[in-house]
C-alpha cells in the first residue's frame, strides 16, 4: 500500500487525538480551578453547634458526644465532598471512566426503549470523561500552587484595602501560574498520550487506525505513530519552555 | 482630638490569652514606639488595629469615630472592614512586596484599584492614574528610590525592599502608619537606611506606631513609648522616662537585657 496514503490516514486520525486534547484543556483547566476552590472551601455550616448544645443542667456531656459534636462543628461539607470526588476519579482507571460514561447512560436509555444519548457522539462521551478526570488532577496542582503562596501576600493586599477577588486576580494568580507551569506541563504531556485510550469505545484515533493495518499484517504504521506523538510533545515542550521564560522576570 | 483611641482590647487564640485588655491613644503627629519581649503580643495588637485579627473585646476609634466594637463585630460587612483598614497602614517585618510588580507598580497598584470606586473614575481614568503615579514617584523619591522605579523586588536589597513597602503604605495616606519590627529581617548594615527613612517621617510628624527591638532608635524617634509584657501595657511614658528612669520592675528587667 502507498506510504503517502497511510500517512494521510494516520494524520487524519491524529486529529481526533488533538481534538480530545484541546477539549480536555479548554474545559478541564477552568473546571480544575473550580474543584480546587471546592477542596479549599472552609465553609463550616455547623460551627455554632457546640455553643448551642449546652446541657440544661450545666453538666458536661459524655465524652463520646462532645467528640462527635466537635467533629460535626469542624465538618467542611464542600471540601469533604470535593475531596471524595477527587479520590474516586483519581483512584480509578481513566479507561474505565470512559467506558462508564459511554455505556451507563446508553444502557439506561435502551432499557427504557430510548436511543442512546450519545448517538454518534463517541468523542463527546470520551471528552467528558477526560475533562472530569484531568480536572481532578489539575485541581490538585492548582491547590498546591495556591497554598504555596505566602500568606503575607494575601495580608499585604488586605491591608492595602483590596477586595478578595482583587487580591486573587491582581496578586496571587500570576504567582500561582508561575509555580504550576512545570507540573501542569507534565500533566499536559501525559494527556496527549492518554488520548489514545479513546479507542476503548471505538473512536478512530491514531493507534486504532494503525492497528487496522497491523491486523492486515502491516506492522510499521503502528510503530510510526510514535513520530506523531514525539513531534506534538516537542512542540508542547517548546511552548512550555517559552511560558516559563516569559514568567522568569520575577521570583 | 485623638486620632486613635484603643479601649480594652482583648484577644485570645483558643485558650491562650494574648492581649489582656489594652488601652492607649494617639495624638495626630505623634510617634509611638512599642517595645516588649518576644510573645508579649505586639504583633497581635498591630494585626488587630489592621483588622487582620478580630479582637474578642474592646473598641477602636479613629478621629472620634468608633470603627470597631467587639460587641457588634458580626454586623460589620466585609466592605466596611476593608474601608476601615484604610485608616491604618502596615509595614510588615518581611516586606511582603508583590514580586511580579516593579517598585512603581507595587506602590500604585492599590491606589489604582481604589480609584475605581471613585465617582469621577469613568472618563477621568487617565488623569487619575497620572496623578497617582506622580504621587507614587514623589513618595519613592522621599524614600531615595528614584533610580529603582523599574526594578522588581528580587532585584532590590532588603533595605530597599522595605523602603518600597513603606512607600506602598504611604501612598494610601493612612491616618496611622504601623510598623512591625521593620528592620528585624535585615542585615545589620541595612537597618540604618530604613531607620533613617522612618526618622524622616517622624520629623514630618507622620502619625506612627512602631513595634521595634531597636531600643536606641525607639528612644530617639518616638514621642512616647509603651512597654508591653504578657499581653498588658506595663508602662508608658516619654522615652526619657521609660528608658532613663523606668517606674516598673518588669521594664527595668527587660531593658537590662538589652543594655547588657
Ligand atoms: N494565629 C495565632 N494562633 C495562635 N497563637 C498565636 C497566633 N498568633 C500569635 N499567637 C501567639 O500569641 C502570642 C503573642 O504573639 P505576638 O506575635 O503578638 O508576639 P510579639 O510580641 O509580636 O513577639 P515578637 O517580638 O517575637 O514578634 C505568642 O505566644 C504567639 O505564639
Ligand atoms: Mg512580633
Amino acid at each position: 500500500m502507498d506510504i503517502a496514503v497511510i500517512f494521510q490516514r494516520l494524520t487524519e486520525s491524529f486529529v481526533i487525538n488533538i481534538e480530545l486534547f484541546g477539549m480536555t484543556l479548554l474545559f478541564g483547566l477552568p473546571l480544575g480551578l473550580v474543584i480546587a476552590f471546592g477542596s479549599m472551601s472552609k465553609w463550616q455550616p455547623f460551627e455554632w453547634l457546640p455553643g448551642k448544645l449546652k446541657r440544661p443542667d450545666g453538666k458536661r456531656w459524655k465524652k463520646i458526644i462532645s467528640i462527635l459534636v466537635g467533629a460535626i462543628a469542624k465538618w467542611r461539607p464542600i471540601s469533604w465532598l470535593t475531596k471524595i470526588i477527587v479520590w474516586i476519579v483519581r483512584g480509578t482507571p481513566l479507561m474505565l471512566q470512559v467506558v462508564i460514561i459511554f455505556y451507563v447512560p446508553s444502557i439506561i436509555a435502551v432499557s427504557k426503549g430510548l436511543p442512546s444519548p450519545w448517538g454518534s457522539g463517541r468523542l463527546l462521551a470520551t471528552g467528558i470523561a477526560f475533562i472530569i478526570n484531568y480536572a481532578c488532577y489539575f485541581s490538585e496542582i492548582y491547590r498546591g500552587g495556591i497554598e504555596s503562596i505566602h500568606g503575607g501576600q494575601n495580608e499585604a493586599g488586605q491591608v492595602l484595602g483590596m477586595t478578595r477577588s482583587q487580591i486573587f486576580f491582581k496578586v496571587t494568580l500570576l504567582q500561582v501560574v508561575k509555580r504550576i507551569v512545570p507540573p501542569m506541563g507534565n500533566e499536559i504531556i501525559t494527556l496527549i498520550k492518554d488520548t489514545s485510550l479513546a479507542r476503548i469505545i471505538a473512536n478512530k484515533e491514531i493507534i486504532m487506525m494503525a492497528q487496522e493495518y497491523s491486523a492486515k499484517g502491516l506492522i510499521w504504521p503502528l510503530f510510526s505513530t510514535a513520530l506523531f506523538f514525539l513531534v506534538f510533545v516537542g512542540i508542547l515542550t517548546l511552548a512550555l519552555n517559552w511560558s516559563e521564560r516569559r514568567l522568569s522576570y520575577f521570583r | 482630638m485623638k486620632v486613635l483611641e484603643v479601649k480594652g482590647i482583648q484577644k485570645n487564640f483558643g485558650s491562650l490569652r494574648v492581649l489582656k485588655g489594652i488601652d492607649f491613644d494617639l495624638e495626630r503627629g505623634e510617634a509611638l514606639a512599642i517595645i516588649g519581649s518576644s510573645g508579649s503580643g505586639k504583633t497581635t495588637l498591630l494585626r488587630c488595629l489592621n483588622f487582620l485579627e478580630s479582637p474578642d473585646q474592646g473598641t477602636i476609634s479613629v478621629n472620634g469615630k468608633t470603627i470597631f466594637d467587639a460587641s457588634e463585630r458580626l454586623s460589620l460587612k466585609s466592605d466596611e472592614i476593608r474601608h476601615n483598614r484604610l485608616y491604618f497602614g502596615l509595614v510588615f517585618q518581611n516586606f511582603n512586596l508583590f514580586p511580579q510588580y516593579t517598585t512603581l507598580q507595587n506602590v500604585t497598584l492599590a491606589p489604582q484599584l481604589l480609584a475605581k470606586e471613585r465617582e469621577d473614575y469613568k472618563g477621568n481614568r487617565a488623569a487619575i492614574f497620572k496623578e497617582l503615579e506622580l504621587n507614587a514617584r514623589d513618595i519613592l523619591a522621599q524614600m531615595g528610590l528614584t533610580d529603582k522605579l523599574d526594578f522588581y523586588p528580587h532585584q532590590l536589597s532588603g533595605g530597599q525592599q522595605q523602603r518600597v513597602a513603606i512607600a506602598r503604605a504611604l501612598a494610601l495616606s493612612p491616618d496611622i502608619l504601623c510598623f512591625d519590627e521593620p528592620t528585624s529581617a535585615l542585615d545589620p548594615e541595612l537597618t540604618g537606611e530604613v531607620l533613617k527613612v522612618i526618622s524622616s517621617l517622624a520629623e514630618k510628624r507622620t502619625t506612627m506606631i512602631i513595634v521595634t527591638h531597636e531600643m536606641q532608635f525607639a528612644r530617639e524617634v518616638s514621642d512616647r513609648v509603651i512597654f508591653m509584657d504578657d499581653g498588658v501595657i506595663v508602662e508608658q511614658g516619654a522615652p526619657e522616662q521609660v528608658f532613663g528612669n523606668p517606674r516598673e520592675e518588669r521594664t527595668r528587667q527587660f531593658l537590662a537585657r538589652y543594655s547588657g
